[in-house]
């Protein structure tokens, strides 16, 4: 059995060491926010916090995960939408919505590590694909962020 | 604790609430409650009393359900199409929340949602007029059912945000007290629809009803579907395409955790376990032999080779004003110019995958489909049971781009539940779906003209080489050898010249092709404006200028041109190794035009910095989504022009994930401007596609302008610009 710590929550899983985060997230838990894209630590749709640090779930062996404290886009927000929410909403970011939860929590992760980033910084952190070319305006919404969270 | 799963009847009829209305959908877990979307709103055990027509529910506390019958991709379908009946419904937005319409009620009630498909761009050129209508209609009968309540004239009664009111008497009341008595109301004669210059929510920027869902992971996809008893499958199809399964070997698998069974499928195997990642990790174990057969022996040289030759051998003549090959003959001078584009995968960011339970009686799938009606009726094939018993869910669809228009993953899905006898959730890996897509195909273009003393064109000839989509899909065959969506840009192009002669090949290999978003335009576009630049710079003519000479027929080409020139500052001086370059199409009813400014470095990295486009769509239903649309259009199309190409080598993808084919990030991302120049009238434009043909051409153009290089072949990064 491991046990595995999901937005405050206890899990008790019965699955494979290697068995990537991923995968313990959405078929063993049931949390589908997290998404699969390429499964090879590409396109950052299996984003997560893990100890606060954004993480591609794909290639981290939920062994691995044990034991730390792990933040799913469904244990984002607390009792109001988090701030990248809020802006992503103000700035009309999703499209087809399939890579935003992983957006929303790499864009999350930078802006707890770096509350003003510089264009050049998101360039070099968010690093994510998106399918639906969003990029324009998640840099208007990390921008919009820092500036709420800054007021 | 795991998350709650429904039951597949439960799920069937989770839509009925105590209160006649519908409910708001399928609670997959908690949090569902709040979603906006329903992803199954309809049974054949009953309507609800508040349905007014099909297309539009009125809930008792006045919520306002509109059946979206064309598929949610990120075009903003969600919000433009119930904005239309919203229109004319003269209901709260506020209170307004879309849902899916039925593909199996479109079944028995004989088309009722006329055809639901996706696709060239045409959800809202195609649906306007009878949407308007059915919002019409039933704020019509809402006011004829107060009227009769009140017993007033139903002219002295007006509709406002949801309320019928009749001002003589001070009475008002509540779409939603009305609704079951407007559904019995019958109407004399339908109302008249609204012209564009009386719309009021149409037209203004429009905030997308599935925002708040997918910022909080709520949104359901098709591979987030979860039912009772599912197992997972993984599949692989034979590597070189149009190749047979010929024997694999159970037994190194059987003994693992979880297993179910490994079912062969028609060129493919899926394996079954109880979870996907053990499923994807056996696939991989499974010992497979496949028969590969001839196609075995072929590459991307070998197509490359076989495009250009085809240019030289016989042709079908799409277009023959005058007499093009004579007046080459007088004229001042000659320009003539190949251009290649290479086969690309759509490689949507959801993998594809379906969810599938077949029963001897009915099938039920879970997926995110563009084509609704074809997959239930390819459900029903598979299944071996009636149209009228398919249902088939629609969910989110993680990016479609063409590519879910044709289901493969459905009919794999359904034959392996079948096969098991159980719910499958069958997933496409990443390299499934890079090495298994339909792709853009692959062309060769060869274009000439014959330039006057003036350096305008007396004679054009277009000539292409390119996979039929029709006959790879198994469509049709092309019996006349002209395909529209092979010649559109070239047979219907607007430059002026009184010799035209465009001529058109199809050839097919074993690579299967298919609609890529903007389809033909996606390389028509690229030859010709690569080409009318080419022959601007022979002529010794500004670009735009030369563009807008040969397009001064149609004040809406040159009322985007002029607006585009002006916002994307044409002309204004630029530094050492940077340019700009012009492209213009018409596609999909609309004209995209776009300057792109590029920086080209010393050893040779290109840098798209800015990309300006002036769109005349006709009218516009929500200018935000059009903003959006654009975007996502030209990073696309950008993502193809830099980066894009799938090769074959031993007849097989060489490409497999996104490491290998690569993407537009953030870091390459270039600022992007939209710019409206409506020309209005009759015309509705589309929108989810025409905004990619001009990317590739506007950069190819602004490297010229930067280089002096002219990049004829795709995609740009196999062009050593060092030095230029
Ligand atoms: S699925 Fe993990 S990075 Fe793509
Ligand atoms: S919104 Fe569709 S992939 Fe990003």
């Amino acid at each position: 059995m491991l046990a595995l710590m999901v937005n405050n929550r206890r899990y008790e899983l019965d699955i494979e060491p290697e068995t990537p985060l991923l995968w313990a997230l959405r078929d063993e838990i049931g949390l589908t926010g997290t998404k699969f894209g390429c499964g090879i630590a590409q396109c950052g749709a299996c984003t997560v916090h893990v100890d606060g640090v954004a993480t591609r779930s794909c290639q981290l062996p939920v062994a691995e995960a044990a034991g730390k404290k792990i933040t799913t886009i469904e244990g984002l927000a607390g009792d109001t939408l988090h701030a990248v929410q809020q802006a992503w909403i103000a700035e009309d970011v999703p499209q087809c919505g399939y890579c935003q939860s992983g957006q929303v929590m790499a864009a999350a992760a930078l802006l707890a590590a770096n509350p003003k980033p510089t264009d050049a910084d998101i360039d070099a952190e968010i690093t994510n694909i998106c399918r639906c070319g969003t990029y324009p305006r998640i840099r208007a919404a990390i921008h919009r962020a820092a500036a709420m969270a800054s007021r | 604790m795991n998350a709650p799963l429904l039951s597949r009847r439960s799920f069937i009829v989770a839509g009925l609430s105590a209160a006649g209305g519908l409910a708001v959908g399928f609670a997959l877990d908690g949090t569902a409650q709040a979603l906006p979307i329903a992803a199954q709103p309809w049974t054949p055990e009953g309507k609800p009393a508040g349905e007014i027509n099909a297309w539009i529910l009125i809930e008792p506390d006045d919520t306002i359900v509109i059946r979206v019958a064309k598929s949610e991709m990120g075009e903003g379908i969600f919000t433009a199409l119930p904005m239309i009946v919203a229109e004319e419904l003269e209901c709260d937005w506020s209170k307004v929340r879309p849902e899916y319409a039925s593909p199996n009620r479109n079944v028995v009630e004989h088309g009722v949602y006329q055809q639901m498909g996706t696709g060239g761009s045409r959800s809202v050129r195609g649906s306007r007029e009878f949407l308007q209508q059915a919002g019409a209609s039933a704020r019509a009968r809402l006011i004829e059912a107060a009227a009769r309540r009140w017993n007033v004239p139903a002219s002295e009664c007006m509709a406002r945000a949801s309320k019928v009111l009749h001002e003589a008497s001070g009475r008002s009341a509540t779409y939603g007290a009305l609704a079951a008595e407007a559904a019995a109301v019958k109407l004399g004669a339908e109302p008249a629809i609204k012209s564009p210059d009386q719309y009021k929510l149409i037209g203004r920027p429009t905030a997308r009803l599935d925002t708040p869902v997918k910022v909080t992971g709520e949104a359901k996809f098709g591979i987030d579907t979860r039912v009772p008893d599912m197992v997972y499958a993984a599949v692989a199809a034979c590597p070189v395409f149009g190749g047979k399964l010929k024997t694999f070997e159970e037994a190194p698998i059987r003994g693992r955790r979880g297993f179910v069974g490994v079912v062969p499928l028609d060129g493919a195997v899926a394996v079954v376990f109880d979870r996907f990642w053990r499923a994807k990790e056996a696939l991989k174990a499974l010992p497979v032999e496949w028969d590969i057969g001839e196609a075995a022996k072929t590459d991307s040289a070998q197509f490359c080779a076989l495009y250009r030759e085809a240019l030289d051998g016989p042709a079908a003549t799409a277009r023959n004003d005058g007499d093009a090959d004579k007046a080459m003959g007088s004229a001042t001078k000659i320009v003539e110019a190949l251009y290649e584009v290479p086969h690309l995968a759509h490689a949507p960011m959801e993998p594809l995958n379906c969810t599938a339970h077949w029963t001897a009686d009915r099938v039920d799938v879970w997926m995110g489909t563009q084509a609704p009606d074809r997959a239930l009726a390819l459900a029903a094939e598979a299944g071996g049971v009636k149209p009228e018993n398919v249902f088939v869910h629609n969910c989110f669809l993680g990016g479609g781009f063409g590519r879910r228009a044709v289901n493969d993953e459905l009919k794999q899905a359904v034959l392996v539940s079948k096969a098991v006898g159980k719910p499958v959730k069958l997933v496409w890996t990443r390299e499934e779906d890079i090495r298994h897509d339909r792709y853009r195909p692959q062309a060769a273009l060869r274009f000439k003209a014959g330039l006057g003393a003036d350096g305008m064109p007396v004679a054009l000839n277009l000539r292409t080489a390119v996979g039929s989509l029709l006959r790879s899909l198994g469509m049709g065959k092309v019996e006349n050898g002209i395909e529209p969506s092979a010649v559109e840009g070239l047979a219907n192009t607007q430059y002026r010249s009184p010799n035209i002669k465009v001529d058109c090949v199809l050839k097919n290999t074993h690579v299967p092709v298919m609609f890529w978003r903007s389809v033909g335009s996606s390389q028509n576009a690229f030859a010709v404006e690569s080409f009318i630049d080419e022959l601007a710079h022979a002529a010794g003519k500004d670009p735009y200028l030369y563009r807008r000479a040969l397009l001064s027929d149609r004040p809406d080409f040159v009322n985007v041109l002029d607006t585009l020139a002006t916002k994307g500052d044409w002309g204004k001086p630029m530094p050492a190794g940077s340019g700009r370059g012009i492209a213009i199409h018409e596609a999909f009813g609309t004209i995209v035009g776009e300057i792109a400014e590029v920086a080209v470095s010393k050893t040779g990295e290109v840098r798209v910095e800015r990309i300006v486009a002036a769109i005349d769509c006709g009218h516009v239903v929500n200018p935000t989504t059009v903003a959006m649309q654009v975007e996502s259009a030209v990073i696309y199309g950008l993502t193809a022009a830099l980066y894009g190409e799938i090769t074959i080598k031993d007849g097989r993808v060489e490409q497999g994930n996104f490491d290998d084919y690569p993407m537009v990030r953030m870091a390459d991302a270039p600022h992007i401007e939209t710019h409206l120049a409506l020309s209005g009238g009759k015309k509705w434009g589309g929108i989810g596609e025409p905004g990619t043909p001009p990317v590739a051409p506007a950069v190819t153009n602004a490297i010229f302008a930067a280089t002096g290089r002219r990049i004829r072949s795709l995609p740009i990064k196999n062009e050593n610009l060092s030095g230029a």
